[in-house]
């Protein structure tokens, strides 16, 4: 399995999890990252991914063996959702696994905070009002320049949000 | 004249109403290129707020466009 995956269907976090078993390992860690009913005081009853598939792995692929090569790791793996989701879907699965504990909590870290900033990957949330958004974008482009330095970024580096 | 694929994702597929495009342009940096299809399809995101990305990399604005490339621009992203 690849380090950074797509997919289209729902993530099954204990298969997940037996990817990353190796002798070597005496800690493993996940994240999951759950669909929320809530955004800045709007309640939300669905949502959607959508990446762009190419890139989203490349930059993906990128962040986890950063991480595999700056912590020691034994192993890594990181599979994002795209496609419609319902709240408490899984949107997410982070995982990391090491010879010793700390380091397979930091990496967990480190690669979620960067797929956040740095994945091209975007959500649609629907509303229960009927409205829907794309997040991050419909509010910058309302208040134009307001929120510009959430997203000042050169290539190659990620935003700081 | 030169032949640039481009490809929309998110909030400007939505505002472009397709999912990508080819068109010919005399248009020199990525920059240039935005200003005219913004003026064309009313994109409400400027690119203080996006990144461009030539044949799958991340470029600065004002990188030479070539003949053939592939041009993504990446609004603001919000996985995880």
């Amino acid at each position: 399995m690849n380090k950074f995956e797509l997919s289209q269907t729902p993530l099954q976090a204990d298969e997940l999890k037996d990817c990353l078993r190796d002798p070597a390992a005496g800690g493993f860690v996940s994240f999951e990252g759950w669909v929320r009913n809530e955004n800045e005081g709007r309640v939300v009853h669905r949502l959607e991914y959508e990446a762009y598939p190419a890139l989203a792995e490349k930059e993906g692929r990128r962040i986890v063996a950063e991480a595999i090569e700056r912590f020691g790791l034994t192993a890594a793996l990181c599979v994002h959702r795209v496609g419609s989701l319902e709240i408490s879907d899984m949107a997410v699965w982070v995982g990391t696994s090491s010879p010793h504990r700390g380091e397979a909590f930091e990496a967990c870290r480190f690669i979620i905070d960067q797929i956040k900033v740095s994945v091209p990957i975007w959500k649609k949330e629907h509303y229960t009002d009927g409205d829907s958004g794309w997040v991050n974008c419909e509010r910058c482009a309302e208040h134009g320049h307001d929120h510009s330095t959430h997203h000042a970024r050169g290539p190659g580096s990620p935003a700081k949000q | 004249m030169k032949t640039l694929h481009i490809e929309y994702y998110a909030l400007l597929r939505e505002q472009a109403g397709v999912k990508q495009q080819t068109v010919q342009s005399e248009t020199r940096t990525p920059a240039e290129l935005y200003s005219q299809l913004a003026a064309k399809h009313g994109f409400s995101l400027g690119t203080e707020q996006l990144r461009a990305v030539v044949n799958e990399e991340f470029v600065n604005w004002d990188r030479q466009l070539n003949d053939g490339d592939r041009v993504v621009f990446i609004p603001p992203v919000a996985g995880g």
